[in-house]
């Protein structure tokens, strides 16, 4: 894979910050725009915009036809059995927030267990917390390793035949932890709970089958896969749609609507109440076909020897300290001893690198590590081992730097 | 294009104040007590305040946070301690301006805290730099 040229697709990468030439290593907050999505989307409003689902006009088909063929390439990319498993929602939050509040509502009852793990980002924790807190369920947690990470022999002594969901990411999006979702999801299915993966940091980096991982829900969203913000997706099993009531009510999702009652579009259409994010879903279609003309494969490989480099070279500065296990996805979360992440976040900013500082939206992890805030690199396929030499320049920098100022 | 030079922001005094904070610990007798954080970085710091007879008698502070609120909690609380509380709100609007980039006021003497005007030049800092008087508006408007 050539990753200069590809990067060459992404024009936002093409300029200086502060003096320096950017270097972006903060995908995994949102990844960059290739040129393909960003004129799929231009083009959608030059050329097709019209509400999708009900003109007569020829606008109005154009539209659909867009919308409904990025549903058809989303079914395809995670390899759905039907598009009726397919859900556009405004992004990961939107969809497990769908399946807290109208699966976990309806089936979690007082006594039963929701199993999660404490390096979940709070999108997947506090939807659950609000479905115990209403129910009367108990919260578990699946224990941690010393590095962060999981074993299916604490997963099986975790989920019980109380079970009633597990929600679990697929990728922790600070330790990099890549979770073993096949097996989680046996267990979970071996005592009759359904699981939740939470694919924010899954889907835009390796090839994600459902049907293989046979989880029952996947979310994510299309910003941090090239596509633009607020489209996201929830996959759900056709049978546990079928089952469950929308949570949005209003234009799009109805079938008849009378008086005093009223009925149900079929899916995937009764989970997308109002007018969707069509321009969002045409951007998705678009970063879809990038993503799979380079080759999801050769995405994760590309990452995998970039995570490699990363540790190594990051382990040479002195006084650093490196979070999560051993094997990762492309992100490395650190500090450096005595300068408090936001200051590291800034002068690496001066130098023209953007990393994310702070409690990357998992305050209970955070705690687990004992620390207030941690400092987080993550790389995407337009990343190259150069912009690791650059990180690792500039962390030496930023330390001279503190250490001169103390 | 802006360059953001790190030694417009870090300012030797700022360093100082961190890793020599004034006035860290808590007050000796009555006070009141505030909690404030930055949810969006994690910081956070607790401020007391003893106030009599319209002054600041005393202010201590706590918490834990980046170099820029941490110290900017050390220069506050050393600002307003011996201050009226009216003059202390002054120096608070002073120093919110001051985060806009705007020039200041020089009627009240601000000591160390001048030092912070670079923060204006990195947007995303200044609610570091501003957590501190934040947490004393608080505390003297529900006194």
């Amino acid at each position: 894979m050539d990753a200069k040229a590809i990067r060459q697709m992404f024009p936002i990468l093409d300029q200086e910050i502060n003096g320096h030439p950017l270097v972006y290593l903060d995908s995994s907050a949102t990844s960059q725009k290739p040129i393909p999505v960003i004129e799929a989307v231009d083009n959608y409003y030059r050329q097709n915009n019209a509400n999708v689902h009900r003109g007569v006009h020829t606008l109005g088909s154009r539209a659909t036809d867009q919308y409904e063929g990025a549903r058809e390439k989303v079914r395809r990319f995670i390899n759905a059995s039907s598009t009726a498993e397919v859900i556009f929602t405004r992004g990961t939050t939107t969809a497990i927030n769908t399946v807290a509040s109208s699966f976990g509502r309806a089936n979690v009852k007082a006594g039963d267990e929701i199993v999660i793990t404490q390096t979940e980002h709070h999108s997947n924790i506090i939807p659950w917390q609000q479905v115990a807190k209403v129910t009367g369920a108990t919260l578990k947690f699946i224990p941690l390793q010393e590095d962060g990470s999981i074993t299916l022999e604490d997963a099986r002594n975790t989920i019980t035949p109380n079970t009633k969901v597990v929600a679990i990411a697929h990728v922790s999006n600070v330790l990099g932890t890549i979770h073993p979702i096949k097996e989680i999801a046996k267990i979970a299915h071996d005592n009759g709970a359904v699981i939740l993966v939470d694919g924010a940091q899954g889907a835009p980096h390796m090839k994600v089958d459902v049907q293989d991982l046979d989880c029952d829900f996947y979310a994510f969203s299309g910003h941090k896969m090239c596509a633009p913000t607020g489209i996201g997706v929830l996959y759900g099993k056709k049978q546990l749609l079928e089952e469950m009531e929308p949570i949005e009510f209003g234009g799009e999702m109805i079938d008849f609507v009378n008086l005093y009652d009223s009925t149900w579009k079929e899916l995937p259409w009764k989970f997308e109440g109002g007018t969707p994010i069509i321009a969002g879903a045409v951007g998705l279609g678009a970063a879809i076909d990038f993503l799979n003309e380079i080759g999801m494969d050769t995405i994760h490989e590309h990452e995998k020897k970039l995570a490699v480099y990363v540790m190594e070279r990051i382990r040479t500065i002195d006084g650093i300290n490196v979070y999560g296990p051993e094997n990762r996805a492309s992100l490395v979360t650190f500090n450096l001893d005595d300068v408090h992440p936001h200051d590291v976040a800034t002068a690496l900013d001066s130098y023209g690198i953007a990393v994310r500082a702070g409690h990357h939206c998992c305050q209970p992890l955070m705690k687990w590590l004992n620390v207030a805030a941690t400092a987080r690199a993550s790389f995407y396929m337009y990343n190259t081992e150069e912009d690791v030499d650059q990180l690792v320049d500039g962390l030496l920098k930023t330390k001279e730097f503190f250490g001169n100022v103390f | 294009m802006s360059f953001n030079n790190l030694d417009t922001l870090y300012r030797q005094v700022i360093m100082d104040h961190y890793k020599n904070p004034r006035n860290r610990g808590v007050v000796n007798g009555d006070s009141l007590t505030v909690d404030m954080n930055n949810p969006t970085c994690g910081d956070r710091i607790q401020l007391q305040l003893q106030i009599e007879d319209g002054m600041v008698k005393d202010a201590k502070f706590d918490g834990e946070g980046c170099s820029i609120s941490m110290s900017s909690a050390s220069m506050m609380t050393q600002a307003i301690k011996g201050k009226r509380v009216e003059d202390a709100l002054k120096m608070s609007k002073i120093f919110s301006n001051m985060m806009l980039g705007e020039e200041v006021d020089s009627e009240l003497d601000l000591g160390d805290i001048q030092a912070l005007q670079g923060v204006s030049k990195f947007p995303a800092r200044i609610k570091c730099a501003t957590l501190a008087w934040k947490a004393m508006e608080k505390g003297v408007h529900e006194e």
